[in-house]
């Protein structure tokens, strides 16, 4: 089997611009994982249903495990590490994930807060039914849904209250 | 998975790259041709990457119709206010399909080329009776979809985008597979004009019309007029999902349902 040259990708990853060559079918969650070292998104099943591995690509929620990092190639990917503020203070929807133990393993919680994230941008609404709705392309195997879409309400509520426009960052 | 990445800058080139390479492929989102290469369903060589063709990408009132671009993500066809109000039917398709995630890469073109026999796209292409348009033609809905997961394009057509009539008077519902969000089974509705058209996803190999449901509707717009319409279970496929039998009686549970619907918001 023919090995393909590597290609090479410019993006900027939490703020920070990269630059680096990868094969063509390097999947952007081994991008961030394996060539980044940014381990805080999760491969789940691998099959884009889990939404684990949940980032957000200008500002959409995407399933980094179904696109290839060639298809991202100059756009802006935030990560969970990339939320946090200057000051290492957390993001509102990380502190409302702690307020209302939204987590029991851990293991789908970057790719939730990921999802939450983006929803304010989207416009959904702060209320339990639309939140549990447009969370649909996330599971939680402990299935402990009632604490997250209570800390995804709140986290909504609270990046709308403090920041103008309510969009993501 | 060992495939070159391209990305063209013109159709032309997207072409001449197919022709070069029989085993090439197109990727318009991937939400479907990334999980079949995974699976070494699909090996594609290479990678035609339609991101930045501006031909593909957009959607407007033309023609007396909508024109929606082949690379429009169901999300963007679902928040589209131009959608919404001159065939509300496909923004609420589109809004159906998957997840935001999945909605948010996905396209229409994408979909219509897989032409998956569970997808919803299809139902809306065929029931509105869509031309579809490539880079060399335009092509009726219902000689684009040829079967499972089979269409009329040649090995190095580009679909450009479809062009819709407007109309107020469709309804799509689907039945959906809890885990995948594909149709178990989906049936679009469609007035447009005089004419009625019934389209059916998720029997098992491919789109399908349903005629008798459409001339019945045709004489009166009604659920009742479907009283004695009966899908035979023979043309459905059973699965571990749910067998031929129970797809058919979907279908005239949903035909009415989304007769109901029609009529019900012609009535506000």
């Amino acid at each position: 089997m023919s090995v393909k040259p590597l290609v090479p990708i410019s993006l900027q990853v939490n703020g920070r611009p990269v630059a680096l060559a990868v094969p063509p079918s390097t999947l952007l969650v081994d991008l961030l994982r394996e060539q980044l070292a940014l381990t805080g998104t999760h491969q789940g099943c691998d099959t884009a249903q889990c939404g684990a591995c949940t980032v957000l690509v200008d500002g959409a929620a995407t399933k980094s495990c179904n696109v290839l990092a060639l298809q991202v190639n100059g756009a802006r990917v935030l990560t969970i590490e990339g939320l946090e503020n200057a000051d290492g203070s957390l993001h509102p929807m990380q502190q409302a994930f702690g307020r209302h133990h939204a987590l029991q393993c851990g293991f789908c919680t970057p790719g939730m807060v990921m999802r939450g994230v983006a929803m304010a941008a989207e416009g959904v609404p702060a209320e339990a039914q639309a939140v549990s709705q447009a969370l649909c392309g996330n599971l939680c195997r402990c299935t402990g849904y009632r604490g997250i879409v209570n800390a995804v309400c709140e986290g909504l509520q609270h990046m709308r209250a403090h920041a103008p426009g309510g969009a993501a960052r | 998975m060992d495939f070159d990445y391209r990305r063209p800058a013109r159709v032309a080139e997207a072409v001449a790259w197919l022709r070069e390479d029989p085993e090439a492929k197109l990727l318009a989102g991937g939400q479907s041709l990334l999980a079949a290469m995974k699976l070494r369903l699909s090996e594609p060589s290479m990678l035609i990457d339609l991101q930045d063709l501006p031909e593909l990408s957009g959607m407007r009132a033309q023609g007396g119709g909508l024109w929606i671009g082949a690379m429009c993500s169901h999300a963007s066809v679902a928040a589209s206010p131009l959608v919404k109000q001159l065939a509300p039917m496909l923004a609420q398709l589109a809004q159906g399909i998957g997840d935001q995630q999945i909605r948010q890469r996905g396209t229409l073109g994408g979909s219509i080329a897989n032409a998956d026999p569970a997808a919803c796209w299809p139902a809306g292409v065929v029931a509105l009776n869509g031309t579809v348009c490539t880079d060399r033609r335009q092509l009726p809905a219902d000689e684009f979809f040829t079967g499972l997961f089979s269409t009329a394009l040649e090995p190095d057509e580009v679909v450009l985008g479809v062009q819709f009539p407007c109309t107020q008077q469709a309804h799509y519902i689907k039945f959906e597979q809890p885990a995948s969000r594909f149709a178990m089974t989906g049936v679009a509705v469609a007035q447009v004009g005089s004419a009625v058209r019934v389209a059916v996803t998720g029997l098992g190999s491919g789109i399908y019309r349903w005629q008798a449901a459409e001339q019945a509707l045709q004489r009166r717009l009604s659920p009742e007029a479907l009283q004695n319409c009966v899908l035979d279970a023979g043309i459905a496929m059973g699965d571990i999902h749910a067998s031929a039998a129970f797809r058919a009686h979907l279908v005239a549970v949903l035909t009415r349902r989304a007769v109901q619907h029609i009529l019900k918001s012609s009535k506000v």
